[in-house]
């Protein structure tokens, strides 16, 4: 279990006033939706709350205690990031990409053990791309792809996992099955925070929601306070349409 | 990934027989009787005299040149995720060559053309890195850029100083320029080098391998970016440094071995670099036993056949590479 909180974060978009300061407490079994239209500082939060940027001001803390002093191996240890898009460095197999999500935990003079493997073997089933395991990366899909950077990251087995747009690329199977994935792992415990722009995976699978808006001003609680059409039209620019299915909300845009 | 030790002993049984046959050939061969005698202590004066003084240090001077430049351009491609990355890419030997051939312009000896291109080596090192470093921090694009143009640079000093010396002394000056292992007398400081840089990075194989996949990457699975990328290009600098030092600037092992063994062996770094020291150690023995050999008593540039030997063989296991 482990908790990760952001005390007066002003995060650092070139060229944009502070806005709001976020005081965001990521707690062990919550799932956190970040919405915004482009621009608006998704990806920006999400690299600030595991260490990768700089705030501008205000602090990130991963179980009390503050990321900056924190090394990069401890912090590995307990939070992992799925990013947006993965960039292509030498050829390596999907089975080699899933394996160094392990690295964290490995002494520098270890080699990938037996259990180690079988963590990786796991994780590419469970995403299902174990038939893909010899295959070089850069001969997937879009999609596989980025089915392979969340089994990179289930392999890693963080306690905190921050997915920028996790279903990117993905079919609408394939979406339903990461966010259960996502939602399996809060359900464990964990503590889960996603980019989304898809308001309605949003509204299903996410228990708590942040909207950033694109002048650094933001709002964020519990779902049902969130979902406010109106506040959701102001933050896409965008008029939408409203239904109730299986007792959730839909949005579609309205014309 | 757990096949370290099958492509190892391999290479390492290719390297043995590269220096063996490449002690044995030359003006006068030695059969491989008198040879094993001449190691063991015994055998005739004169063979023991070819052998031991004249064959063994330049042998393996060629062998640490060849192992210290194909690790080196491993370990550019990795820092600057850029497979045309070689160790000469940022200006290195473009400072070395000034150095080298300024110090023969003047008319100097062995010794102080050797501490003048390791000078200009590292004169360059730090002029490119200061300059990508500029007044903020350096992203690797910038680095290759300016290691590209700074090297253009040192050419264009080059041809103006090959331009201006005298004809005596340009053979020599267009032999260092092109390779040339006559020059060097021991072979204990490139072969200490090659030894401890081999040693340090067999445990941040991992994190290079990490690494590979882009800084961001990394980060996120607790890899210390900055000061690994650091370590990397001072560890590479001093390994090309030390190599153009011994033998002047050879082209085409640091870019080629590397991606030889790659599209043979994978991409774990853990196995592709202590490989790129015996595989580029190899090629470089049999490249300058063939350089010593194929016109005797002339000899050939030693960059002249890296080239030619390397060259056919890249391009057919490109060729044949799915």
């Amino acid at each position: 279990m482990s908790r990760l909180e952001a005390r007066k974060l002003v995060i650092d978009v070139p060229g944009r006033a502070d806005g709001q300061p976020l005081d965001i407490s990521l707690e062990p079994g919550q799932v956190w939706g970040v919405l915004g239209p482009n621009g608006a500082g998704k990806t920006t939060l999400l690299h600030t709350l595991a260490g990768l940027r700089a705030a501008r001001d205000g602090q990130v803390s991963l179980d009390d205690r503050p990321l900056s002093r924190l090394g990069r191996r401890e912090i590995a240890q307990s939070l992992g990031l799925v990013f947006q898009d993965s960039q292509d460095g030498f050829p390596a197999t999907v089975r080699e990409t899933a394996l160094i999500g392990r690295h964290p935990f490995l002494s520098p003079w270890q080699m990938e053990r037996g259990e180690d493997l079988r963590l990786a073997e796991a994780a590419l089933a469970r995403l299902d791309v174990a038939h893909l395991a010899d295959r070089l990366v850069n001969t997937l899909s879009g999609g596989e792809r980025q089915r392979l950077a969340i089994a990179t990251v289930l392999t890693q087995g963080p306690k905190i996992w921050l997915a920028d747009e996790p279903t990117n690329h993905l079919d609408l199977h394939h979406q339903t099955a990461v966010m259960a994935l996502l939602a399996e792992q809060a359900a464990s415990g964990h503590a889960v925070m996603m980019c989304l722009h898809d308001l309605n995976l949003a509204a299903r699978w996410c228990d708590h929601l942040l909207l950033l808006y694109p002048g650094g001003e933001a709002c964020w609680g519990p779902r049902e306070t969130m979902l406010v059409p109106s506040a959701l039209e102001r933050l896409y620019d965008q008029p939408l349409a409203t239904a109730e299915i299986d007792g959730s909300p839909v949005f579609v845009p309205a014309r | 990934m757990r096949q370290l030790s099958l492509p190892l002993g391999i290479l390492l049984a290719a390297s043995l027989a590269a220096l063996a046959l490449s002690v044995s050939v030359g003006s006068a061969n030695v059969a491989a009787g008198e040879l094993w005698a001449v190691l063991r202590g015994g055998g005739e004066a004169l063979s023991r005299t070819l052998v031991l003084e004249l064959r063994v240090p330049r042998s393996l001077s060629a062998f640490a040149v060849g192992g210290l430049l194909a690790v080196a351009g491993a370990l550019m491609q990795v820092l600057l995720r850029n497979p045309l990355a070689d160790p000469y890419v940022l200006g290195l030997s473009g400072g070395a060559s000034v150095g080298a051939l300024a110090a023969m312009l003047g008319g100097m000896g062995g010794m102080v053309i050797s501490g003048s291109a390791f000078g200009g080596a590292l004169l360059s090192t730090l002029l490119v890195f200061g300059l990508a470093h500029g007044t903020g921090s350096w992203t690797p694009s910038r680095l290759l850029l300016t290691g590209v143009v700074v090297a253009a640079g040192w050419g264009a000093v080059i041809t103006l100083m090959l331009a201006i010396s005298p004809a005596e002394r340009l053979p020599g000056m267009l032999y260092w320029l092109m390779g040339d292992l006559s020059y060097a007398r021991t072979p204990w400081p490139p072969m200490t080098l090659l030894m401890a840089v081999c040693l340090l990075v067999i445990p941040l194989g991992r994190s290079l391998n990490v690494l590979a996949r882009g800084p961001l990457q990394a980060a996120a699975l607790g890899v210390s970016v900055r000061p690994l990328e650091w370590l990397i290009y001072i560890a590479a600098s001093l390994l090309t440094a030390m190599a153009v030092t011994t033998a002047g600037s050879i082209g085409f092992v640091g870019l080629v071995v590397p991606h030889m063994l790659r599209l043979m062996l994978g991409n774990d770094q853990r196995l592709i670099l202590p490989a790129c020291a015996l595989a580029g150690g190899t090629l470089l023995v049999l490249a300058d036993t063939l350089a010593r050999t194929m016109i005797a008593p002339e000899q050939l540039p030693v960059g002249v056949i890296t080239a030619l030997l390397g060259v056919p063989t890249f391009l057919y296991l490109l060729y044949r590479s799915r």
